[in-house]
């Protein structure tokens, strides 16, 4: 998985390319542990995601739990399979999500 | 039927990911099944590494098999750690509140609503999980 980091002033965009997977997870955990200090808006666009599993899910609710107490997040650019994946665990009711 | 058997490690999901891609790709599955079985081998597989033989580390087979009627592919995991039913588990609530949500379960749940079937058996000393969808 690729991310590519794009902060303006107090908006950080995190675009993710290829699988958010156990393997994968940890990496954007990094981020999203380490980059966040002063961020209000926090999107995470998905264009070129292929999918994630639970080892995804965990890292994103653990990054809305940051945003909810700092500004918000929403998640972009969500594929059919993905999306499938959010309304099935319930996490379309918890994250902010534009197709 | 091809199958293939490496140590279970988090770093041997790729490998077995992409084993099972080809399989797939040779039948022509869809890309959305792709996709499903690709996130159902991150669960399953990822389980098997973290909880089968831990602290030690063992070996899993995995196997790829076509049945027809209806046309399905059928992936198989194999392993010899501990007894563990992961089918057993209760599904997780997923109608909760953002603070109150865990993570566990959530990964088998999944794949549970996006297999045609799913089974488990304890056999002979191994754990042996099951996973058919159409395509």
């Amino acid at each position: 998985m690729n991310i590519t980091e794009n902060l303006n002033g107090n908006q950080l965009c995190l675009s993710l390319e290829g699988r958010l997977d156990t393997t994968t997870a940890p990496e954007l955990e990094k981020v999203t542990k380490s980059r966040l200090d002063g961020v209000t808006e926090l999107v995470i666009d998905m264009k070129g995601l292929d999918y994630l599993s639970s080892a995804g899910l965990r890292v994103l609710l653990g990054a809305q739990k940051t945003m909810n107490k700092q500004g918000s997040m929403k998640v972009t650019h969500v594929n059919e399979t993905i999306m499938e994946i959010f309304e099935v665990t319930g996490f379309g009711d918890i994250l902010t999500i534009e197709k | 039927m091809k199958e293939l058997t490496v140590d279970a490690t988090v770093e041997n999901i790729t490998q077995v990911t992409a084993f099972v891609d080809e399989q797939l790709e040779e039948l022509g599955c869809p890309v959305k099944a792709q996709m499903q079985i690709d996130i159902a081998i991150d669960e399953l597989f990822g389980n098997i590494a973290h909880y089968a033989y831990h602290p030690k580390v063992g070996a899993a087979t995995v196997r790829v098999e076509v049945v027809n009627e209806p046309l399905s592919v059928v992936v198989s995991f194999i392993d010899h750690g501990v007894p563990y039913d992961p089918l057993a588990r209760e599904d997780p609530n997923v109608g909760l509140a953002l603070e109150e949500r865990e993570i566990g379960g959530l990964g088998i749940y999944m794949v549970k609503k996006s297999m045609d079937e799913i089974t488990y058996e304890y056999r002979e000393g191994q754990n042996i999980l099951r996973i058919r969808k159409e395509i």
